[in-house]
């Protein structure tokens, strides 16, 4: 199972006295997870011993893939989805407007094949895009860079 | 937990699960420091935060409307992702304007201010309540909405208000790909048969002429500006123009001169609170549960 940690939701994890103070970023600003992000870390410190428990929201600096940990990678594409490669850079100035969709390599992480095909870049969930897969021919959804 | 039983998981939040609202919603700002910079006048902090939310809200729902209608199932989940980015970002914002007026319970906050204000107490500019005749209206008004809201959030993150800032910082990444997929469709349509052409310069059109109100400066945006934590919408103008002119070459359309700049204020002005019978029908649907059954739950 990927964990909060491994997907960089959450930030900071401290003991203040008797209370522990979680501090977790949401993905993207709609992300309809939070709270069950929220719930679930006070149950699972609540069961590991933990009574006293504070779960803190932050919004900056604004999450990125580039917080995914390599195990959190790793294990993305173990249950099927390819992992983001490098969040995009920006440049000084205006954001560039994108008026063909930028070209990002996405590997199959079924066959492992190097090039494979955009289905549709909104998917299921705000992180998702699905992919196609033109060599096993199986279709995949991909965490977007952002 | 939440995710083993799909059943379950619609109540077990032991907080404040009030279906009508979607389930188990809290303060989405919840432990968020919050105060206020000392300077800024949380009154105006507050319209300013309503603007921001009621622009993105109402704009969502017209987003909202389309799914099950949009010409491709890819464009529905496109639709219904862009309604959910902004109606996230409605939300931070309109519990962002409860903290800055001093509400006194904020978990409720966002729903008081999205369920139970009258259509005279939004704040939404009139181009966001629009209803689309056509696909090609609706990917147009997009367009336009996300081009002046990136341009304004890509700002407003060095706002003084801290939350603000961290509202916008995290809004331009949403509001980047927002534009792209809107510009993506008015190059298509408009470079594409002589129908869809036809189609897409009629709504652009139509459109350009109502962009105004984006532009002209509201009091409370004038004061917020001086103060370091809003912008004057006169000054995304040159941006916002750059990207139209850009993306009605791409689309082989004219050229079309946006509107001059009205009044932000008073008579027929959405910042004011004036808005047409359009606003009145969303209200109707978005409210309807919420007001037949205040705090309900299920």
């Amino acid at each position: 199972m990927v964990t909060l940690a491994e997907l960089g939701v959450v930030r900071e994890v401290r003991q203040d006295e008797d209370t522990v103070v979680v501090t977790v970023t949401p993905t993207y600003s709609g992300c309809p997870a939070m709270e069950s992000i929220r719930d679930d870390i006070r149950a699972s410190l609540r069961r590991a011993g933990f009574g006293r428990v504070d779960v803190r929201t932050v919004l900056a600096p604004a999450w990125t893939t580039d917080w995914i940990s390599e195990s959190g990678r790793r294990k993305l594409a173990e249950a099927g989805i390819a992992p983001p490669g490098p969040a995009p850079r920006r440049a000084a100035g205006p954001v560039p407007l994108a008026l063909v969709a930028r070209p990002v390599a996405v590997g199959c992480p079924r066959c492992g094949s190097a090039v494979t095909e955009v289905v549709t870049p909104f998917g299921a969930t705000a992180c998702r895009e699905l992919r196609r897969c033109p060599v096993c021919r199986e279709p995949f959804e991909h965490m977007k860079e952002i | 937990m939440a995710f083993d039983d799909a059943y379950s998981a619609l109540t077990d939040h032991d907080d404040d699960a009030r279906w009508a609202y979607g389930t188990g919603f809290s303060d989405p700002l919840a432990s968020v420091p919050s105060s206020v910079p000392a300077d800024v006048d949380g009154a105006d902090l507050s319209l300013y935060c309503l603007m921001l939310g009621d622009d993105a809200l109402i704009l969502s729902h017209r987003l909202q409307e389309w799914v099950t209608r949009a010409p491709e199932l890819e464009d529905e989940l496109a639709l219904a992702n862009i309604a959910l980015d902004l109606l996230g970002q409605a939300r931070l914002l309109l519990s962002r304007a409860g903290v800055a007026s001093g509400a006194s319970s904020l978990a409720a906050v966002e729903d008081v201010l999205a369920f139970g204000r009258d259509a005279a107490e939004f704040r939404n500019v009139r181009l966001a309540e629009r209803s689309d005749a056509d696909f090609a209206c609706l990917v147009g008004r997009l367009l336009v909405m996300v081009t002046w809201r990136l341009a304004a959030f890509d700002r407003l993150a060095s706002s003084r208000d801290p939350m603000l800032a961290a509202i916008a910082a995290k809004g331009v990444k949403e509001l980047t790909y927002h534009r792209d997929y809107a510009a993506q469709w008015v190059v298509r349509l408009g470079d594409g048969t002589a129908l869809s052409h036809s189609r897409m310069a009629a709504a652009m059109a139509e459109l350009l002429p109502l962009t105004g109100e984006l532009f002209a400066t509201h009091p409370v945006e004038a004061r917020l500006a001086v103060a370091g934590v809003a912008v004057e919408p006169v000054s995304l103008r040159a941006e916002f123009d750059g990207v139209m002119a850009q993306v009605l070459e791409a689309a082989t359309l004219d050229p079309v001169l946006p509107g001059p700049p009205v009044a932000a204020s008073g008579e027929g002005a959405g910042r004011d609170g004036v808005h047409g019978p359009e606003l009145d029908e969303i209200l109707r649907e978005m409210q309807s549960v919420a007001r037949a059954v205040p705090g309900g739950v299920w």
